[in-house]
């Protein structure tokens, strides 16, 4: 790819099919460019006034020709519209496979990232080639867009909820991360790289970084921290749900309704127990979190309670995705 | 004016790490975008050329409310006034799209001034729209039939369906912001139990029908400008003036396309997506129509004609590349990059600021009743053209390479279609000075004008005086042929025939 190419580099198993679907557009939209600058010309030289008192017979329009221009184009653009939907729910619905997931948490002006086996980054996000990678996106404090040309992939990073997407990378190298939604002054400095590595490679970094505790673990921290233990462990009289066996599973709700037990319903039960109450249980026991935990540490409790489901699950997300759910808030 | 703050951004983007703070930069182009869509794009055509010419397109006196026209002028007064001093006292921030929760909460600039001068301006929007309807249903002159109105009229009718629909919605999501911002109501921030996501439907529910509002009048300008200088009636005028209706309606349903990568269901995306297809249809067939008029015409290449080609291929690649975002999986990688910085420039500079200089040279004699240098505006047709391409073409690349938009400071690999940028706007720059200056001078020291120096149909040129007395007419006007009548004909011809 030279210094003067049109195409970023190629480096996820999207990239080629985003490029192909591109290049059928360029094709499309050059074509009816060059069509309309030939008609515009070629009329205006063939048809230029030759004397001033012209008067040229009236055409008022033909409809025949009104349906083609209308229909032909139609037919095309369904054409994009069905490509461009079947890549768009492909790249924003996590494979069934098992995925790598990792959790990056956008504040004014940095990406903070965790793997689940405990090692943390700032601006710098390594990922193996040949494995989907699962992208959970939370937000500190305002909107900000997880941006990685190389994969041609972007979603926005939404306060207030989780956004997810996958990738899996193709091609080892460094590549830039950018931040897409303007988020304030530096919000151009808000850029990292993405190290895409064999899986050799990979587990050598991964093991050269171990050592501290894994996300779960220190989810597990928090956890006694927060007094959460006292309740949801050592209470004995029933009063408060265990948390086995939750994440991932239909939870029956006291309103009657049934919810997928995924990260979005975990977020909410801590920061907002009282949203959706569990049945058989009280509301207003469970104290609200809201504002009290940072997002980083959320993530690690919603990991240490995923953790706890054995066998932990396939993320309960994409059963959220498929019913086309991205958001549930 | 206007124009200055985009100017000064280019020179910004000079080099990789940029010449000014962040901040600084920041505050620019939040201050270009606010300025250009709510100061410019969407008075500009409807408060200067459809003010003068839909009541003698009609043939009536004055528009149906003549103080309320005065009235919307001294608030969009007010309103520049309140977002002048936003600037004047440290500007603003946060982008001319004010998202939540960064406007609401954590921004530290005179967001609550620029955004009162976007509110108030919004009623001046909403009055010219409503005086117009009015002034069409109600004033048309003896014989000016439906069918036989004319097209520019038609897109400002249009037009004012969604000014008055539409602005309100903008109207009291500014003032939810407010509420958020001063009294900390829960609306948007989610630390407050608010939703962001909602934010943005509220603002493109106004802010996409708002990008017809500003091409509108422009295809208006450009339906007069062919078919006169073409001597022809326009070709499918049923069509030309449906597509205006068809677009405003549609253009009320497409707003989801610009949340595709923000977390709204994949379902609805799909949805906003087809429409957005959808919606391209009518601007097709307006640009296929056009060009068909010119067939077996008389074409002259006038200024006005100069600007309408110009029109024709600069929106057709703003169309196209319309086409690039509502196909979502493209739209992914291209948001929020140089890429729609590109498309929304050919449509609304390209497009809508071609039409109105076209406009503008096309009813300059009728306005002022003097001639412009045909030269002097030839040359600085040309001028334009390739200034705009070499500023805005480099940014289709580059936003495709992935260079983000709103960036103070970039990439080094981006440094090269930057510098073209630049250099582009510059050239664009002196494009737009040489009419500021032929025209003042033509104003007052012009040669004067004949009645009707184009041979140009329609009540404004054949039934007003040129220049108009104040009431347009010293006799009461008849339309007594059908529209565009360059051949004479005796009646309407249905098509088909
Ligand atoms: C005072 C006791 C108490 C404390 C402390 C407490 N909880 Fe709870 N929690 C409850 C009760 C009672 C419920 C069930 C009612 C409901 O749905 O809100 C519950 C529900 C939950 C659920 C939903 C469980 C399900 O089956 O769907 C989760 C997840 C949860 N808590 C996590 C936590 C975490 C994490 C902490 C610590 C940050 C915590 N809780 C602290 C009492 C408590
Ligand atoms: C041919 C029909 C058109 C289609 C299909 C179309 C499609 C789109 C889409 C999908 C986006 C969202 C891109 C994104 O944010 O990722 C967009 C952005 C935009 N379009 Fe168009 N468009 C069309 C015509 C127009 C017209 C006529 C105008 C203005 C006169 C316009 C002005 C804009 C603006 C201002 C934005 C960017 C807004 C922002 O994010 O700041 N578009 N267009
Ligand atoms: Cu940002
Ligand atoms: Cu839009």
């Amino acid at each position: 790819m030279g210094a003067l190419s049109i195409f970023p580099p190629r480096a996820s198993t999207t990239a080629g099919e985003v490029d192909a679907l591109y290049g059928f557009l360029l094709v499309v939209g050059i074509g009816m460019t060059a069509l309309i600058f030939f008609f515009v010309f070629f009329f205006a030289i063939k048809y230029r006034r030759r004397s001033p008192d012209e008067r040229p017979k009236a055409i008022h329009g033909s409809i025949p020709l009104e349906i083609t221009w209308s229909v032909i184009p139609f037919l095309v653009m369904l054409v994009m519209f069905a490509w461009g939907t079947k890549l768009y729910f492909q790249n924003y619905t996590p494979p069934r496979r098992d995925t790598l997931d990792i959790y990056v948490t956008g504040k004014q002006w940095m990406w903070k990232i965790q793997y689940p086996d405990g090692q943390r980054e700032i601006n710098e996000l390594h990922v193996p080639t040949g494995r989907p990678v699962k992208v959970t996106l939370a937000s500190e404090d305002v909107l900000h867009s997880f941006f990685l040309p190389a994969f041609r992939l972007k979603h926005d990073v939404v306060p207030g909820s989780y956004q997810t997407f996958w990738f899996e990378a193709t091609k080892p190298g460094r590549y830039h991360i950018f931040c897409a939604e303007y988020c304030g002054t530096n919000h151009s400095q808000m850029i990292g790289w993405v190290t895409v590595m064999d899986p050799v490679s990979y587990e050598t970094w991964l093991s050269a970084g171990a050592g501290g505790s894994s996300m779960a673990e220190l989810g597990q921290k928090l956890f006694e921290q927060y007094g959460c233990v006292s309740c949801h462990v050592l209470d004995q009289q029933g009063r408060c749900p265990s948390l086995r066996n939750v994440f991932g599973n239909p939870v029956k709700l006291e309103d009657g309704r049934t919810v997928i037990a995924d990260e979005a319903y975990i977020r909410e039960s801590i920061l907002n127990p009282n949203a959706k109450i569990v049945s058989g249980y009280k509301r207003d026991v469970m104290p609200v979190f809201q504002g009290q935990i940072n997002e980083e540490g959320l993530l690690q409790l919603i990991v240490y309670i995923k953790s706890l489901s054995n066998p932990p699950k396939p993320a309960a997300a994409k059963t959220a995705a498929a019913a086309g759910k991205r958001s549930p808030q | 004016m206007w124009a200055a703050p985009s100017r000064w951004g280019w020179l910004n983007l000079l080099t990789p790490k940029g010449l000014f703070a962040h901040d600084t930069y920041n505050k620019l182009f939040t201050m270009h975008g606010i300025i250009m869509v709510f100061f410019f794009l969407v008075p500009s055509i409807p408060a200067t050329l459809g003010n003068f010419l839909v009541p003698p397109m009609v043939g009536a006196r004055d528009l149906a409310f003549p103080r309320i026209n005065l009235l919307s002028w001294y608030i969009y007064i007010v309103g520049g006034i309140f977002a002048i001093t936003a600037i004047v006292r440290g500007g603003v921030d946060t982008g001319w799209t004010f998202y939540a929760p960064f406007s609401s909460t954590y921004s530290n600039t005179h967001v609550i001034l620029a955004a009162i001068g976007v509110f108030v301006s919004g009623f001046s929007s909403i009055l010219t729209g409503l005086n117009f309807i009015v002034t069409v249903h109600k004033m048309r002159a003896p014989g000016m039939t439906w069918s036989r109105l004319p097209l520019f009229v038609w897109a400002h009718y249009a037009t004012s369906l969604i000014q008055v629909l539409g602005t309100p919605v903008i109207a009291i999501t500014i003032v939810l912001l407010g509420m958020e911002r001063v009294l900390h109501a829960g609306i948007f921030d989610p630390a407050l139990g608010g939703d962001p996501i909602l934010f943005q439907h509220l603002f493109w529910f106004y802010s996409h029908p708002a990008v017809y509002i500003m091409i509108l009048p422009g295809m208006g300008v450009i339906s007069e400008i062919v078919a006169c200088f073409s001597r022809k009636s326009i070709f499918g005028y049923g069509f030309v003036a449906f597509s205006s209706v068809a677009i405003a309606v549609l253009g009320f349903l497409v707003w989801g396309h610009h949340l595709f990568v923000a977390g709204q269901s994949m379902y609805a995306s799909m949805v906003f997506s087809f429409i957005s297809f959808l919606v391209a249809v009518p601007s097709a067939i307006k640009v296929f129509n056009w060009t068909a008029t010119m067939y077996r015409g008389s074409v002259s290449y006038d200024t006005p004609m100069l600007y309408a080609f110009g029109f024709i291929g600069l929106f057709t690649i703003g169309g196209l590349t319309g086409l690039f975002l509502a196909t979502m999986a493209v739209d992914v990688h291209v948001t929020d990059t140089y890429f729609v910085i590109a498309h929304f420039h050919y449509v609304m500079v390209g497009g809508m600021v071609m039409a109105y200089l076209g406009g503008v040279h096309f009813w300059f004699p009728k306005i002022t009743g003097r001639l412009y240098p045909e030269g002097w505006a030839k040359f600085a047709a040309l001028v334009v053209f390739v200034g705009f391409n070499l500023t805005f073409f480099p940014q289709f690349v580059l936003g495709y390479l992935g260079m983000p938009r709103r960036y103070a400071a970039y990439a080094d690999e981006f440094q090269i279609l930057n510098v073209m940028s630049t250099a582009g706007a510059s050239i664009l720059g002196v494009g737009y000075l040489i009419p500021m200056i032929y025209l003042a001078w033509a104003w007052r020291y012009g040669p004067k004008s004949p009645q009707n120096p184009w041979g140009a149909k329609g009540l404004e040129w054949e039934q007003s005086p040129t220049p108009p007395p104040t009431f347009n007419f010293d006799v009461p006007p008849v339309m007594n042929e059908p529209a565009y009548n360059y051949s004479g004909e005796e009646k309407e011809v249905e098509i088909g025939r």
